[in-house]
């Protein structure tokens, strides 16, 4: 048996409020290619921030041996130092540098008054050679592909010396060529290096190519860890795991009562705003009725967001085209301000970034989209008025605070959420577009926001709710879509969706492509 | 009071207490001349245009900590073109003060449009409006100097000349009655708005703070509006500028406080993505503050021009800096969505006596900049640091 590279023991990390890893165990031998697979929310990444130091030791409990030795990483130049090298989903490359400063920045060669530019090259050179890269190091980081970056990003952390390599969704970004050219390459720098990788990715077919071992992450604790060989590792094994939770009686009962088709999309296509030939959302088709919750379900990176602001006044995206009917007249929606005039409203899944003005009242942030409702003779605020709404979607929602004056940035997710679900509720829309609405919220305000869902179908309203989280979705929705890479996948009835038949959809439309094309 | 109450008080009301202790340490210095009723005249026609232009610079900042630097330029360039038109053109007052105002909120609007609609950054914009225009005032003037002396109806309707101050209907006593009365029907109306706000809340059972806080607060205002009417009145009355200040202060402190318009400023520069999201027009948002910065930069320019009853090519340097330093004194953000004209006009009120204290007490000019230079860093650093609860050093 193999040398145990890498050992973390009963890691626990609790943010406020919610317990992100439980007890976590992970045990990597050197040498193996090691696949993290959950689902969204599972705990994956925080697992890989605490061991990469990103959150530093004492503020989780349990240890991480590494190397036999025990290690208190206090940021990431510790664990780098080590040899353990993070490489994020999101690339962190700067596009107007070189290959060769991008490689080593931070780790300048040379003096500190003077870069040694022959050695940043020729050792450039060298790692590039290792990840068969062949472009010059002189290049611009913006003028080569997301493939290629990918390799940049893998050459650089070799230069670092790496010993433990930690790739996020590597490939989520990657067409199959560049998927495959990289999975080689892991495969390729395990025979010839030595190097171990720990690679998480929802591409079940990559991970059953690459991967020696598998554990699987669900609710942020250990369920199983799968060896190649030994275990079955097929997809349907693997998908039991991720998503054999008991669904248990965490979601209010209501009355169903559907009726006509409220909302329509047709031949809904958009592209990125910055890389024009990137198409986000393709030739979405879907509907949404009176009284109905929708669920539209799908991972990270489907294109569900996309969808929902694009359909919200254009508020995303470039070239978008496709029709929109609310009660069966096609509308064109310019800007977010029609849109809530044609009585959509988005809430979005970014509450700080997107949503609230956290610097701001409670009562300021839930008028907001509806400022005309509190105006007396067109142009003075009726404070009074402001405020007795603000109070009373206060006691409506039970929102949690002394009083509406504090500011949104001083209350807890749950609360900032039910601030944000207010004012929208304020702007009193017919259709609202619900992303991530219980995002990183305790339970039981999970259940609150739930029933007040619930109250705004039995108001006829119609409800579109995107979410990450599996149950959520089957114990909430009269219909789900499951989307994902930009395009509708599945259609299925609340009544029978299970989490096997979402998340199959969800693999077999974008790991089995080969397959299918083939 | 318990302990939180008093920091809490301290913590909204710093820079109150600081014009105090600084005001009390001038008259101390100066052995009170800094209370005599000619200085305190002074204040407000020295700095009315640091209060019209920080006014306006205050929506610039709300909207994300924008400044606009080409104010002094504009407020140089529409005084010129004013003066011209006047002496030179033989335009009547009416219609010189009508152009000058569509000439300044042009350039607004000019500045605005590059800024809020092709999302140029403001500080470039205004940087190059700030060349361009004091190029542009020197063309205007030939780059001499323009009296415009003898247009006394102009001058002292700006707050000009020594005919500037509003007469007294009342007779001609050592008194200025009408600044008297002036003064006892402003704080009637201050005390009248207050109590009937309060009843109207209590009467609803809305929150209302407590009465005694309340009660000190309306007696220490009213106080203050009735010695400096008082002062006012023993120094030939009110000055006109006083006015047009007053309406500015008064209009713009509505907007910002009970109106869509002005929420919207604040919206912006609180979370510009979730104010998009929300449906307000952000682009608009920008042009509007630039436009009107603008036009009370004409304003200023006439003020400007009448005080020194003259046009020049050097007017209005460094009058955006006033206006910057006031704001962040006056516990606007750097960073936009925090700020009130109340605020700003205690920072501008603040820099105004510091600049008259130092004056009478003979400081060095040069050492006056410097004071101003720290007074300004420590505002700013105070405002920083007490956000970050108390840390001095920013988490790396």
């Amino acid at each position: 048996m193999a040398k145990i590279l890498l050992e973390m023991k009963n890691i626990t990390k609790t943010f406020p409020g919610v317990k992100a890893l439980d007890n976590v165990n992970l045990q990597v031998e050197e040498g193996e290619i090691h696949a993290l697979v959950g689902e969204n929310g599972a705990g994956k990444s925080t697992l890989m921030n605490v061991l990469s130091g990103i959150y530093p030791y004492g503020t989780y409990e349990g240890d991480i041996k590494y190397d036999s030795e025990v290690c208190k990483f206090n940021d990431i130049k510790d664990s780098e130092a080590k040899g353990i090298v993070i490489i994020h989903q999101e690339l962190a490359l700067i596009p107007y540098m070189t290959i060769a400063e991008n490689m080593f920045l931070g780790n300048e060669r040379g003096s500190k008054f003077k870069i040694n530019w022959s050695e940043t090259s020729d050792l450039a050179r060298k790692y590039l050679d290792i990840v068969g890269l062949k472009d010059s190091t002189q290049t611009l980081i913006k003028d080569i592909g997301v493939g290629k970056q990918q390799l940049v990003e893998i050459a650089k952390a070799l230069s670092k010396n790496a010993k433990l390599l930690i790739l996020d969704e590597p490939t989520s970004s990657l067409n199959e060529t560049d998927s495959k050219a990289l999975l080689d390459l892991l495969l390729k720098l395990k025979a010839e290096q030595n190097l171990t990788s720990i690679i998480i990715s929802h591409k079940l077919n990559e991970i059953s190519y690459v991967a020696d071992k598998i554990t699987v992450i669900r609710d942020g604790s250990t369920i199983e860890t799968l060896t190649k060989g030994v275990d079955d590792i097929s997809e349907a094994r693997i998908i039991k795991g991720m998503v054999g939770r008991e669904l248990s009686d965490r979601f209010p009962k209501r009355e169903h009562n559907i009726g006509e088709v409220m909302m329509e999309v047709k031949n809904w296509n958009v592209y990125h705003p910055l890389y024009n030939e990137r198409k986000i959302v393709n030739d979405v088709n879907i509907h949404v009725k009176k009284g109905e919750v929708l669920g539209i379900s799908g991972l990270m990176g489907a294109g569900r967001t996309e969808l929902a602001m694009s359909i919200f006044g254009k508020s995303y995206g470039e070239n978008i085209s496709g029709q929109l009917f609310i009660n069966g007249e096609e509308v064109h929606l310019k800007n977010v301000q029609d849109a809530i005039k044609h009585g959509i409203a988005y809430v979005t899944e970014d509450r700080k970034g997107n949503g609230l003005i956290l610097s701001n009242p409670i009562k300021i942030n839930t008028t907001l989209a509806n400022l005309d409702a509190v105006v007396n003779r067109h142009i003075t605020i009726d404070k009074d008025k402001e405020y007795k709404v603000a109070v009373d979607y206060k006691e409506k929602l039970k929102t949690k605070t002394p009083t509406v004056e504090q500011n949104v940035g001083n209350l807890s997710g749950g609360n900032q959420q039910k601030v944000l679900l207010a004012k929208w509720m304020f702007a009193d829309p017919d259709i609202l577009i619900l992303d991530e609405p219980t995002r990183g919220i305790d339970v039981g305000a999970k259940y609150e926001i739930y029933c007040i869902i619930n109250q705004l179908v039995a108001e006829g309203k119609s409800v579109i709710m995107i979410s990450s989280e599996l149950p959520e979705i089957l114990g909430m929705c009269d219909r789900i879509y499951v989307m994902n890479e930009g395009r509708i996948v599945g259609e299925l009835d609340g009544q029978e969706a299970t989490q096997e038949k979402i998340m199959t959809y969800i693999l077999q439309s974008s790991g089995n492509k080969e397959v299918k094309n083939g | 009071m318990d302990k939180n109450h008093v920091l809490g008080f301290l913590k909204k009301n710093t820079m109150i207490i600081v014009l105090i202790i600084v005001l009390a340490f001038f008259a101390w210095r100066t052995g009170g001349a800094i209370l005599l009723p000619m200085n305190v005249s002074n204040l407000i026609s020295q700095n009315a245009y640091v209060f019209i232009l920080a006014t306006g610079m205050l929506l610039c900042i709300l909207t994300g900590g924008n400044i606009d630097l080409s104010v002094g330029s504009v407020v140089c360039f529409v005084g010129a073109v004013g003066a011209r038109l006047m002496v030179d053109g033989g335009y009547p007052v009416w219609a010189a003060i009508l152009i000058m105002i569509i000439i300044g909120t042009a350039i607004g609007a000019f500045q605005g449009f590059w800024i809020a609609f092709v999302r140029i950054p403001p500080f470039i914009v205004t940087l190059a409006g700030m060349l361009a225009f004091r190029g542009l005032s020197n063309v205007v003037l030939n780059g001499l100097t323009v009296s415009i002396k003898d247009k006394t109806s102009f001058v002292n309707l700006f707050g000009g000349g020594a005919d500037c101050y509003i007469h007294d209907i009342f007779g001609n006593g050592a008194l200025n009655l009408t600044c008297l009365v002036g003064g006892i029907v402003a704080a009637a109306v201050f005390i009248f708005v207050e109590m009937s706000g309060r009843i109207k809340r209590t009467k609803k059972n809305y929150e209302v703070e407590n009465f005694a806080g309340f009660l000190a607060k309306v007696i220490a205002i009213t106080l203050v509006i009735l010695v400096f009417a008082y002062k006012l009145a023993q120094h030939k009355g009110i000055p006109s500028v006083l006015i047009w200040v007053l309406a500015v202060v008064i209009i713009y402190g509505y907007i910002t406080s009970n109106t869509t318009v002005g929420r919207h400023f604040y919206a912006v520069g609180g979370n510009e993505k979730a104010t998009k999201l929300s449906g307000i027009n952000t682009n608009k948002v920008y042009f509007l503050a630039y436009t009107n910065m603008g036009f009370l930069a004409a304003l200023a320019g006439m003020v400007t021009i009448a005080r020194l009853t003259s046009a020049q090519p050097t007017y209005g340097q460094n009058y955006e800096m006033d206006a910057i330093g006031s704001c962040f004194i006056g516990g606007a953000s750097a960073y936009g969505g925090i700020g009130t004209v109340p605020g700003v006009i205690v920072g501008a009120v603040l820099m105004g006596v510091i600049n008259l204290g130092m004056s009478l007490m003979g400081v060095d000019a040069n050492m006056q900049k410097v004071v101003k230079g720290v007074v300004l860093l420590a505002a700013v650093i105070f405002d920083v640091v007490s956000k970050r609860g108390g840390k001095l050093i920013a988490k790396n």
